[in-house]
C-alpha cells in the first residue's frame, strides 16, 4: 500500500462522511467531538466536547478509573506497596505493563514494582465483605516487605459492596506505624482513566505530600510533574537537570520514591509535563505551599531547549542561565544533525496522533522537527482545557461524572506557605514571557484544517487512514495491529513499543531514527507475491 | 480460598480473571464479537493483555457502565451496546460475558436478553451467547470452558454430522492448525472448538476486516449435537461444566475425555482415539513424526536426563507438561497452578506415576510468591511456564525458562509455539535440550563450542 496521500482531502467532507454512518443521536454527539481546526480572530479555538461517556458497544481506547489511579500515577513509584483490593484481573492486568522504568539507588533498595499484590477477592468476600481480608493482606504485605508505605486501590465490586477501605487504611496505619492510605478508584467512576488521575492526585496530596520538612540541598529546586519514565524518559531528563545544575526534588511519578513525594513541597518551581494527569497536584501545592507552576515540554529538541530556558529564566540566576545555554549549545546541534539525517525519508509525510492527555500534543513537536505534518490528532481521556487551553476552565460544565470526584479544599499552610517570588517579580517574569498556571492546549498549536477528534474509535480511525494514508499512526497497543492490518505502521506512544527514551535531546534523536525506520520500511511492498504483482503473460488457446 | 496456603492475599498471581478466558474462547467462533457487560476498563485491560500475546487486532465490546448504571442496573447500556455491535460489525454472534461489576449488582442478563429479543425481534438478531463470568469466582480457564459450554448450549442441535467434536482447550493457534492437519491425515472430519488459529494469528490483509476471518463456523457448532463423538482435552475438567459434558447429557454424544496431547504418551492416547473413531491406522506421516521424536529422545537424553524441572501454568497444561517432562527423563520437582479444580494432584499422578520414582510436589491455587518460595529449596535446573515466571523465578534463580502457554509477552511468536502432538513434543524437546545446553555453555569457563 502506498503511504502517500492520494489527493487533497477536505476534512469537513470527511467529517460529514464519518457522521453519516451513525444513528442521529450518536452523530449529534460525535459531531461535537470531531472538529476541523480553525482559530477565531482572538486566536481562540472552537469548543470541543470531551471527557464525556463513551458509547456502549463502540470500541474505545479508554481505560478505567482504577487504571488511571493505580496504573498510571502510582504505578511508577518503586517503594510503595500497592495492594489491589478486588478480584484478580485488575491487579494482574496492571502488573508492569506500562514499561515504566525505575532505578533503585542500590541493588538492595526497595523496589516493589515487579510485584502484584492483590486481595484476590472470592465469592465469600463479595457476599460477606472484604474488609477482613484486606486487613490481612495489608498485614501480610507488611510482614513480607516491611515497606514505608502501603496504598490500597479499590476495584468495581469494592464500592458496590460498601467496603470501607479508608477505615481499614486508618486502622492499619495506626497498627503498623507506617503510612497506609486508600484510593476509592472503582473502575465505573468517571468516564475514563482521567478520573483516576484526579483521585490519585488528591490522595497523594492528602496523605504524602508535605510530610517531610527536612530541607533539600540545592539552589534551583524543581519538581517534574506528569513524567512517568516510560522507556527511560526520566533518566534522560534527570541527567539533563544534573548537568544544568538544577536539583530535582521529586518526579510525579517516573523513577520516583515515597520520600521524594513527602518533601516535594520544598521545591521552588513545579514543571508540568502531562497537564491532564497531574495539574491538580501542581495547583494544590501552589495553594498550600506557595511554589508556582509552569507548563513545560521535554518532547522535541527545540521544546527541550525552550523548557530549560524557562526554568533558568524563572530562577533568574546568571550562572544557571549560562550553564543551561552551554548544555543547549552542546546538545542541540547533535539533535539537529540527527534530524538532518532522517529528513530525506521523513519530510512531507503525514502523521496522526491519538493518545493520552498530552502526548498527542507534545509529540507533534518531534514530527515537526522531522518535517512531518500532523494531519489529525486527539486525546483519549483529556478535558476541554487540554484541547482549548486553561482559559476555558470557568466555562467547563461539571457533569454528574465529574461531580462524584472530590475537589479538595486547599488553603495556604499557615506555617509552611512561602511565596517564592514577590508579585513584582512574578509580573516581571510574566512580562518576559513566562506563563504561570497556563496550558494553552493542543488546538492552538495545530494548523488550520487539521482534524481534532476526541475519544476516537475504530471506525473513525479506519476512515481517517483510508482517506489520508498517513505515513505513521501513533496510538497504543490496542490499536497497533488494527492499524497495521490497514497497511500503516503504528508507533505506540503509551509504552513506546520496545523503544525509548524519547524525551530530552538524546530522546529526540532516538525518536527521529525510530520514525525513519517505520516510514521507510519496505515490508508493505511484500504484501503481494511476485507472481501476483507481475502475472505471467496470459495466453489463450488457438481455438478460443 | 487457597489450598493449604499460609497467606490470604495473592502476590504475583499465576492465573488471570474469568471473563478474559471467555473472550478468548469467543474469539474462536466465526463472526463472533466478545462483549463484556461491565465497566469499559475490563474490555480495555483484557484487550491489551490478549493483544500483547497474540499481536493481532482483538476487539472486545463493552456496555461501558458508569456509576449511575452501577446503581440503577446496566440493562439499557447492554441493549444499546448490543445494537451498536450488530450495526457496526454485522456480527453473526455476540459472546456476552459478565464481569464482577454486573454480577455484584445482580444484573439479570437472561431477563435483559429476553426483553431485548422482544423489543428488537424485528431485526435480524445475531446468536447471543451469554455466560456468567464473575471474576471473583474461578480463573480464566473457568471462563474459557464456561463460554464454550454457553455457545454449545445456545447453538447445538441434533442434526446429524459425520464430524467429530474436538474440544481442544486453551492451546496456541499453531496447535489448532496442527490438530487440523492430524484430523485430515486420518481423513476424519472434525469440528474444532474454539478455532482461533486464524482470528488470533492471521495474515496480512488486503482489505481491513471488521471481524477477523476464521473461527469455528456457527453452522458447525449447531451440528455438534449430532456428532459421532466428542474428544475433550483436559484431565482436570469437570464434564458437568464443559461443552463436551453438555453434548453428552443433552444429545448423548459420547464424550472421550483425554489429557492435552502433550508429549509422546498423551499423544499416543489421542492417536489411538482417532484410530478408533476413523477406523484407520496411524497415517504414515504421523508415524514418521513419532519415530523421529523417539529417535530424538534417545539422542538428546544425555542433555536432559535427571535435570530438575519446575512447571507452572493452567492446570491442564501443567499436567501435560508434567507427563512430557517425566517421559523424557526430566525430574519434575514442582507442578503448580493458580487454578484450583481439586483434580491437579490425581491428574499429575495419573500421567507420571508409573515413570517417576518420586511424585513431584503439586501445588494448586498458588501464586508466584509461593512458587518462588518453594523453588528456593527445590533447586530446579529448568522451568517450563509462561512469561510471568521470568522475573520472580527464572531470573532470580538464574535458571532457564522455556516459555509455553499464555501469556508470552517477552518473546516473539507466541502464537506459533506448538505444544500438541508428536510435532509439539519434538519442538518442546528441542527447546528444552537447547535451553539446558545454552545454560551450560554460558556458565562454562572453558567456553565449549562443541557440546
Amino acid at each position: 500500500m502506498t503511504t502517500k496521500p492520494k489527493k487533497t482531502v477536505d476534512p469537513s467532507v470527511l467529517k460529514e462522511e464519518m457522521l453519516r454512518k451513525y444513528p442521529p443521536k450518536v452523530a449529534r454527539k460525535r459531531s461535537k467531538q470531531i472538529l476541523v481546526n480553525e482559530l477565531d480572530e482572538q486566536g481562540h479555538s472552537q469548543e470541543i466536547m470531551s471527557n464525556v461517556r463513551t458509547i456502549p458497544g463502540i470500541i474505545t481506547q479508554r481505560g478505567c478509573t482504577y487504571a488511571g489511579c493505580k496504573g498510571v500515577v502510582l504505578g511508577p513509584t518503586r517503594d510503595i506497596v500497592n495492594i489491589t483490593h478486588g478480584p484478580i484481573g485488575c491487579g494482574f492486568y496492571s502488573w508492569l505493563t506500562r514499561r515504566n522504568q525505575t532505578l533503585p539507588p542500590t541493588p538492595e533498595s526497595e523496589n516493589y514494582m515487579p510485584y502484584c499484590f492483590s486481595t484476590d477477592m472470592g465469592e465469600h468476600d463479595i457476599v460477606f465483605g472484604g474488609e477482613k481480608k484486606l486487613r490481612q493482606a495489608v498485614q501480610e504485605a507488611f510482614d513480607a516487605m516491611n515497606p514505608k508505605a502501603i496504598g490500597i486501590f479499590s476495584t468495581c465490586p469494592v464500592g458496590l459492596i460498601g467496603d470501607d477501605v479508608h477505615a481499614v487504611a486508618r486502622d492499619m496505619k495506626e497498627k503498623l506505624g507506617i503510612n497506609v492510605f486508600a484510593f476509592s478508584c472503582e473502575g465505573y467512576k468517571g468516564v475514563s482513566q482521567s478520573a483516576g488521575h484526579h483521585i490519585a492526585n488528591n490522595q497523594l496530596f492528602k496523605h504524602v505530600i508535605g510530610l517531610d520538612d527536612t530541607p533539600t540541598e540545592g539552589k534551583f529546586k524543581i519538581n517534574l510533574l506528569g513524567e512517568y519514565n516510560i522507556g527511560g524518559d526520566a533518566f534522560e531528563l534527570e541527567e539533563l537537570f544534573t548537568r544544568c545544575g538544577i536539583t530535582l526534588v521529586s518526579t510525579f511519578s517516573g523513577n520516583s520514591s515515597y520520600d521524594q513525594f513527602a518533601k516535594s513541597h520544598s521545591a521552588d518551581l513545579n514543571c508540568v509535563m502531562c497537564h491532564r494527569s497531574i495539574n491538580y497536584v501542581a495547583e494544590m501545592i501552589e495553594k498550600k505551599f506557595g511554589a508556582p507552576w509552569i507548563k513545560v515540554n521535554f518532547i522535541g529538541g527545540e521544546a527541550t531547549a525552550k523548557s530549560l530556558r524557562r526554568i533558568a529564566q524563572y530562577f533568574g540566576d546568571k550562572e544557571l542561565i549560562e550553564r543551561v545555554e552551554a548544555v543547549i549549545a552542546e546538545e542541540l546541534p547533535k539533535v539537529k544533525a540527527a534530524a538532518e539525517e532522517v529528513l530525506p525519508t521523513t519530510e512531507g509525510k503525514l502523521a496522526m496522533l491519538f493518545v493520552g492527555g498530552s502526548r498527542a500534543h507534545h509529540y507533534q513537536e518531534l514530527f515537526h522537527e522531522m518535517g512531518m505534518k500532523t494531519i489529525a490528532a486527539g486525546y483519549e481521556f483529556a478535558h476541554r482545557d487540554d484541547y482549548e487551553g486553561r482559559h476555558v476552565l470557568p466555562s467547563v460544565k461539571v457533569d454528574a461524572d465529574s461531580r462524584n470526584i472530590e475537589e479538595l479544599e486547599v488553603e495556604a499552610d499557615p506555617a509552611r506557605y512561602r511565596a517564592r517570588k514577590t508579585p513584582e517579580e512574578l509580573k516581571a517574569l510574566e512580562d518576559a514571557g513566562v506563563e504561570f498556571k497556563n496550558y494553552p492546549g493542543m488546538m492552538m498549536e495545530m494548523e488550520s484544517k487539521t482534524l481534532i477528534i476526541d475519544d476516537i474509535n475504530h471506525y473513525e480511525s479506519e476512515a481517517l487512514i483510508e482517506k489520508y494514508k498517513p505515513a505513521v499512526f501513533c496510538a497504543g497497543i490496542k490499536e497497533k495491529y488494527v492499524v497495521q492490518k490497514l497497511g500503516v505502521p503504528l508507533k505506540q506512544l503509551h509504552n513506546y513499543d520496545v523503544g525509548g527514551p524519547y524525551a530530552g535531546f538524546g530522546g529526540a534523536a532516538n525518536f527521529y531514527r525510530e520514525i525513519a525506520r517505520l516510514v521507510s520500511s519496505k515490508v508493505w511492498t511484500y504484501m503481494k507475491a511476485p507472481w501476483e504483482e507481475n502475472p505471467e503473460l496470459s495466453a489463450t488457446y488457438v481455438w478460443e | 480460598m487457597k489450598d493449604g496456603s499460609p497467606f490470604v492475599s495473592t502476590t504475583n498471581a499465576c492465573k488471570l480473571c474469568t471473563p478474559l478466558g471467555a473472550c478468548l474462547a469467543f474469539k474462536g467462533i466465526e463472526g463472533c464479537v466478545p462483549f463484556l457487560h461491565g465497566s469499559q476498563g475490563c474490555a480495555t485491560y483484557m484487550r491489551r493483555y490478549i493483544i500483547s500475546h497474540f499481536r493481532e487486532p482483538v476487539d472486545i465490546a463493552s456496555s461501558a457502565l458508569g456509576e449511575k448504571n452501577a446503581i440503577y442496573g446496566g440493562g439499557a447500556n447492554l441493549k444499546k451496546g448490543l445494537l451498536n455491535v450488530m450495526d457496526k460489525y454485522g456480527a453473526k454472534a455476540i459472546g456476552l460475558a459478565t464481569t464482577c461489576l454486573t454480577e455484584t449488582i445482580g444484573d439479570d442478563v437472561k431477563m435483559i436478553l429476553s426483553e431485548f429479543r422482544s423489543e428488537f425481534g424485528d431485526l435480524s438478531l445475531p446468536a447471543i451467547l451469554p455466560v456468567s463470568t464473575p471474576s471473583y469466582s474461578g480463573t480464566h480457564m473457568d471462563g474459557f470452558t464456561g463460554a464454550l459450554r454457553a455457545a454449545v448450549d445456545v447453538l447445538a442441535g441434533e442434526e446429524k454430522t459425520p464430524a467429530v467434536n474436538v474440544l481442544s482447550g486453551f492451546v496456541s493457534p499453531e496447535d489448532i492448525r496442527h490438530l487440523k492437519t492430524i484430523c485430515r491425515a486420518f481423513c476424519l472430519p472434525a469440528t474444532i472448538l474454539p478455532d482461533y488459529s486464524d482470528t488470533l494469528d492471521g495474515g496480512a490483509w488486503e482489505e481491513y476486516e471488521k471481524i477477523s476471518p476464521g473461527g469455528t463456523p456457527i453452522a458447525a457448532i449447531r451440528a455438534m449435537g449430532g456428532a459421532p463423538a466428542s474428544l475433550e482435552f483436559g484431565r482436570t475438567l469437570d464434564p458437568a461444566r464443559t461443552a463436551g459434558g453438555l453434548l453428552e447429557e443433552r444429545f448423548g454424544v459420547k464424550r472421550l475425555g483425554l489429557g492435552l496431547p502433550i508429549g509422546l504418551r498423551e499423544t499416543d492416547a489421542f492417536m489411538a482415539a482417532l484410530e478408533e473413531l476413523s477406523g484407520r491406522c496411524l497415517p504414515r506421516a504421523l508415524g514418521a513424526e513419532r519415530a523421529r521424536l523417539v529417535d530424538a529422545l534417545v539422542d538428546g537424553h544425555k542433555y536432559v536426563a535427571g535435570k530438575r524441572c519446575l512447571i507452572y501454568g493452567e492446570e491442564d497444561l501443567a499436567v501435560g507438561l508434567a507427563s512430557f517432562a517425566a517421559e523424557i527423563g526430566l525430574v519434575p520437582v514442582l507442578v503448580a497452578s493458580g487454578g484450583s479444580s481439586g483434580r491437579l494432584t490425581s491428574a499429575v499422578a495419573a500421567v507420571s506415576g508409573d515413570i517417576l520414582r518420586e511424585q513431584p510436589q503439586v501445588a494448586s491455587g498458588v501464586d508466584f510468591y509461593e512458587i518462588a518460595d518453594k523453588a528456593k529449596t527445590l533447586a530446579p535446573d529448568l522451568i517450563l511456564g509462561n512469561s510471568k515466571g521470568y522475573r520472580v523465578l527464572a531470573k532470580e534463580l538464574n535458571v532457564p525458562l522455556v516459555r509455553v502457554g499464555f501469556p508470552i509477552h517477552d518473546r516473539f511468536g507466541a502464537s506459533r509455539v506448538i505444544h500438541l502432538g508428536y510435532r509439539g513434543a519434538q519442538s518442546l524437546f528441542d527447546r528444552v535440550a537447547n535451553a539446558l545446553i545454552e545454560k551450560k555453555q554460558a556458565d562454562s569457563d572453558i567456553g565449549y563450542g562443541y557440546i
